[in-house]
């Protein structure tokens, strides 16, 4: 080898050394910032996974669930997969007001993660939020739901 | 229609281009380059046609083109009306054609005395761009078709769009870097087939990426002052996928810029500057798909389409070519390589600057496209969280700040130990008393404080080498110091423009630390009468007052402000109501001084109940992210800035003129003494 060729692979070496110990660092660090897109029965069925997890829960506020202390900025509401689903609820705490839209049997994304008590505690709420020009619907799909909410 | 006609004389312009300049670089065929050139006018001209065609109707209201029906509305103001245009897909892509008309005519126009090498080759691949776009106009997203029936009126751009002002600067910017990069690739390609890249050609190059450069540069900073201004959240960058997407080809173009000055004094590195060259191509093109696909979760699904494959397809060419055309024709560049100088030379953080950014895209584009891959493997639906891009950002760009200081601190070829401590004393220096005064002062968050004084040291070397050739004129003729080192700054413009790009860089840099390590956000609410107190600003609710505009209706609430005894008057957050949009907007209000903002942003109003939840957040230093940004657009317009003495220098260059280089250090400085 020419010493030349010799610095020329010991670069490509070098190089080849820092890149994948860069991939194998970021792929790692990715694993532990992702953020899931749920249902509250997702949440169920992955309990294990969600307690610390980044969620965003994505389901219809139940009827007569809503309690806001403004003196205390606290927020409480239950969610479900569906407008009447009492099977799949979570109940939600939040720091922070309703916002404009906010009201019972609207659909939401809460972003937050799951508590050891099994409640959720949420950073951000937002209301289901077409750009769309029609009236919102009561629920409806949980898809269609975070396509619309995502440009918050 | 006539507006379908220009689009598609734009496209024939394009086709017959395109192989005329590629016929005419592989034949060596002035005849065949002359058509290219004829052609490359005639598009220019075709698209300007089609666009003002677009705008005309726009403007008049004419419902009878299907875009204007879809994005127009009686309502609008006229400056709405007007930035509608890119508001949605077609005439996006419409813009897009039009720019690259624009750069295809200033192609044309810049090469037309001179590179009769390379022009053609170029001309005709800048145009093969061209066909894509217009084909895409003509085509899937042609926004003229005719409405049957005629609608009476539309329902006006999407209400996110026309919130703000700042709109109608924001994407025409971000298009034309984008665009912009397929000038400097088909001038990378051009050198590629012509197997050389003589000194002119390499410097053209450079000026032809410096133009996409700051334009990009701008449109990044433009969106991310449009999000902190409408979308209420008081944050100016979130990792969303699309601002990704134009921060990626941003890293490897800036990437480029540094290693192609080795390209250009040492004839080093070539096969590696052109991969930049085309990966930040690459990556416009992957940018585009990006915002244009709707496959990414981002603040801009707005506009979704079916267009993305037709991108994807595009995409995959463009890689593969770009892949072969390296692999095949790199060796035919390559001369007589000398080695790296050595630990202590700049050429070596040159090539540690261009790792450094090489990573940072690696990682954000690792993020950005997990998502996708992991669902197309499980099928789960994930994003990629902020923190995962802080963890990696923070540090690679604290790095790329210290790389700032470090590099042009140092001499080309080798340095004199004495030479070296000679330089970086009084950097350094600064840089650790800015450390600890701030820690004295009382902030102590690692990060910023870290920031702070890698800033103050590489902004110390920025400024020694902005005044260093001008001093040693001063040094060896004397006279009045100031018109000494102002005249060097102005001989030496390339080289003074790029100091002031790092100049706004460090800005941005402290900027950013300060806002987001010292934010204070709080929220609360209030009835009618009631004041809230919130780091220093006393804050009294007024009431709610609605506020009828042409194309929305305003529900403001009302605060005064003061600090302490003094009043600020008052500031607006409010909630916008347009038209059938069932959603109302929230539209943050912005007291800034240069110290800091105070950000409003209402989470709801209840004028009935006399109630109002309003998010109060402090952010130091915010302003100066734009002042930074600002800074580096002047430092591109002042390097991109043809003097008459680089033309006539590039004009009757002999061939082995490199050393020549006029516009840097005209005079030994420093530097080159310390040799």
């Amino acid at each position: 080898m020419t010493p030349q060729a010799k610095r020329r692979a010991f670069l490509v070496a070098a190089l080849l050394v820092a890149g994948s110990a860069l991939a194998v660092i970021s792929a790692g660090g990715i694993g532990d910032n992702l953020v899931y897109y749920w249902t509250p029965s997702q949440v169920h069925e992955n309990a294990d996974k969600a307690v610390g997890a980044t969620i965003r829960l994505g389901g219809v506020v139940q009827e007569g669930s809503v309690d806001w202390r403004p003196d205390s900025q606290s927020l409480t509401f239950t969610v479900g997969d569906g407008a009447h689903d009492t099977e799949h609820t979570l109940v939600v705490h939040a720091k922070s007001a309703p916002p404009q839209m906010f009201r019972e049997g609207i659909g939401v994304v809460v972003e937050g993660t799951l508590t050891a008590d099994g409640s959720f505690r949420a950073d951000k709420v937002m209301v289901k939020h077409s750009n769309e020009y029609r009236a919102p619907t009561d629920g409806g799909d949980v898809k269609d739901l975070y396509a619309t909410v995502e440009e918050l | 229609m006539l507006g379908r006609s220009a689009v598609l004389v734009a496209l024939a312009a394009c086709a017959v281009g395109a192989v005329a300049g590629i016929y005419g670089g592989a034949r060596r065929s002035a005849e065949a380059e002359r058509w290219a050139r004829a052609m490359a006018w005639t598009f220019f001209f075709a698209i300007t046609v089609a666009i003002g065609l677009m705008e005309y109707a726009l403007l008049t209201h004419d419902f009878s083109v299907s875009y204007v029906a879809k994005v127009g509305s009686r309502a609008s103001p006229t400056w709405v009306t007007i930035v509608s245009l890119w508001s949605s897909l077609e005439g996006s892509i419409l813009l897009w054609a039009f720019v690259q008309g624009l750069y295809t005519a200033g192609l044309a126009w810049f090469t037309r005395r001179r590179f009769p090498d390379h022009s053609s080759y170029a001309l005709g691949f800048t145009m093969a761009v061209g066909v894509f776009f217009c084909f895409l106009v003509a085509g899937i997203a042609n926004p003229f078709t005719p409405m049957d029936p005629v609608p009476a009126d539309g329902p006006g751009p999407n209400p996110l769009l026309q919130n703000h002002i700042l709109m109608v600067i924001h994407p025409p910017s971000l298009y034309l870097g984008y665009v912009g990069m397929s000038v400097p690739f088909a001038m990378g390609v051009a050198a590629l087939l012509r197997g050389s890249i003589p000194p002119g050609w390499s410097r053209a190059l450079r000026t032809a990426a410096l133009v996409p450069f700051g334009f990009l540069t701008a449109g990044i900073i433009l969106g991310g002052w449009w999000s902190y201004e409408v979308l209420g959240w008081g944050g100016y960058w979130a990792w969303d996928p699309v601002e990704n997407a134009s921060f990626l080809p941003w890293l490897t173009v800036t990437a480029f810029l540094h290693s192609a000055m080795l390209m250009e004094r040492k004839e080093q590195l070539k096969g590696w500057t052109l991969t930049l060259l085309m990966a930040s191509f690459l990556l416009t093109i992957l940018g585009t798909f990006m915002t244009r696909s709707g496959v990414f979760n981002s603040v801009h699904s707005f506009t979704q389409t079916p267009i993305g494959p037709v991108f994807l397809g595009f995409l995959a060419l463009c890689l593969v070519f770009s892949v072969i055309l390296l692999a095949a024709r790199v060796d035919v560049l390559s001369a007589p390589e000398e080695g790296l100088s050595g630990p202590a030379s700049r050429d070596t953080w040159f090539l540690a600057q261009n790792l450094a950014f090489t990573a940072f895209t690696f990682t954000v584009l690792l993020g950005t496209t997990w998502p996708l891959v992991n669902e197309a493997l499980t099928g789960e639906k994930i994003s990629v969280g902020e923190p995962y891009f802080d963890r990696w950002g923070v540090p690679l760009g604290l790095l790329i700040v210290f790389l700032m200081g470090v590099g042009p601190a140092l001499p080309w070829g080798r340095a004199t130990p004495q030479a070296i401590v000679r330089r970086f004393v009084v950097p350094a220096v600064a840089g650790l008393v800015t450390v600890a005064g701030a820690w004295a002062a009382g902030l102590h968050q690692p990060w910023p404080v870290a920031t702070f004084g890698v800033s103050a040291f590489a902004l110390v070397v920025t400024l020694q080498e902005l005044v260093a050739p001008g001093l040693a004129r001063w040094r060896s003729r004397g006279g009045n110091p100031v018109v000494a080192v102002l005249t060097g700054m102005v001989r030496a413009r390339r080289r003074t423009g790029g100091y002031i790009v790092h100049l706004g860089v460090i800005i941005v840099a402290v900027a950013v630390a300060a806002s987001s390590g010292w934010r204070n956000q709080k929220e609360f609410t209030l009835v009618e009468g009631q004041s809230l107190e919130h780091g220093g600003y006393t804050l009294t609710y007024l009431g709610a007052e609605t506020v009828q505009k042409s194309n929305r209706t305003e529900e403001q609430a009302r605060f005064h402000v003061a600090r302490g005894d003094r009043s600020l008057g008052e500031l607006h957050p409010a909630m916008n109501h347009y038209g059938r949009m069932p959603n109302p907007i929230p539209t943050p209000a912005v007291r800034s001084v240069p110290a800091e903002d105070l950000y409003l942003s209402l989470v709801s109003v209840d004028p009935a109940a006399g109630t109002v939840s309003v998010q109060v957040i402090i952010e130091p230093l915010i302003w100066w992210i734009w002042v930074g940004g600002g800074v580096m657009a002047l430092g591109t317009i002042i390097a991109v800035w043809p003097s008459r003495r680089r033309l006539s220098a590039v004009a009757g260059r002999p061939a082995t003129g490199r050393a020549a280089e006029p516009s840097t250090n005209p005079v030994p400085t420093s530097t080159e003494a310390a040799r």
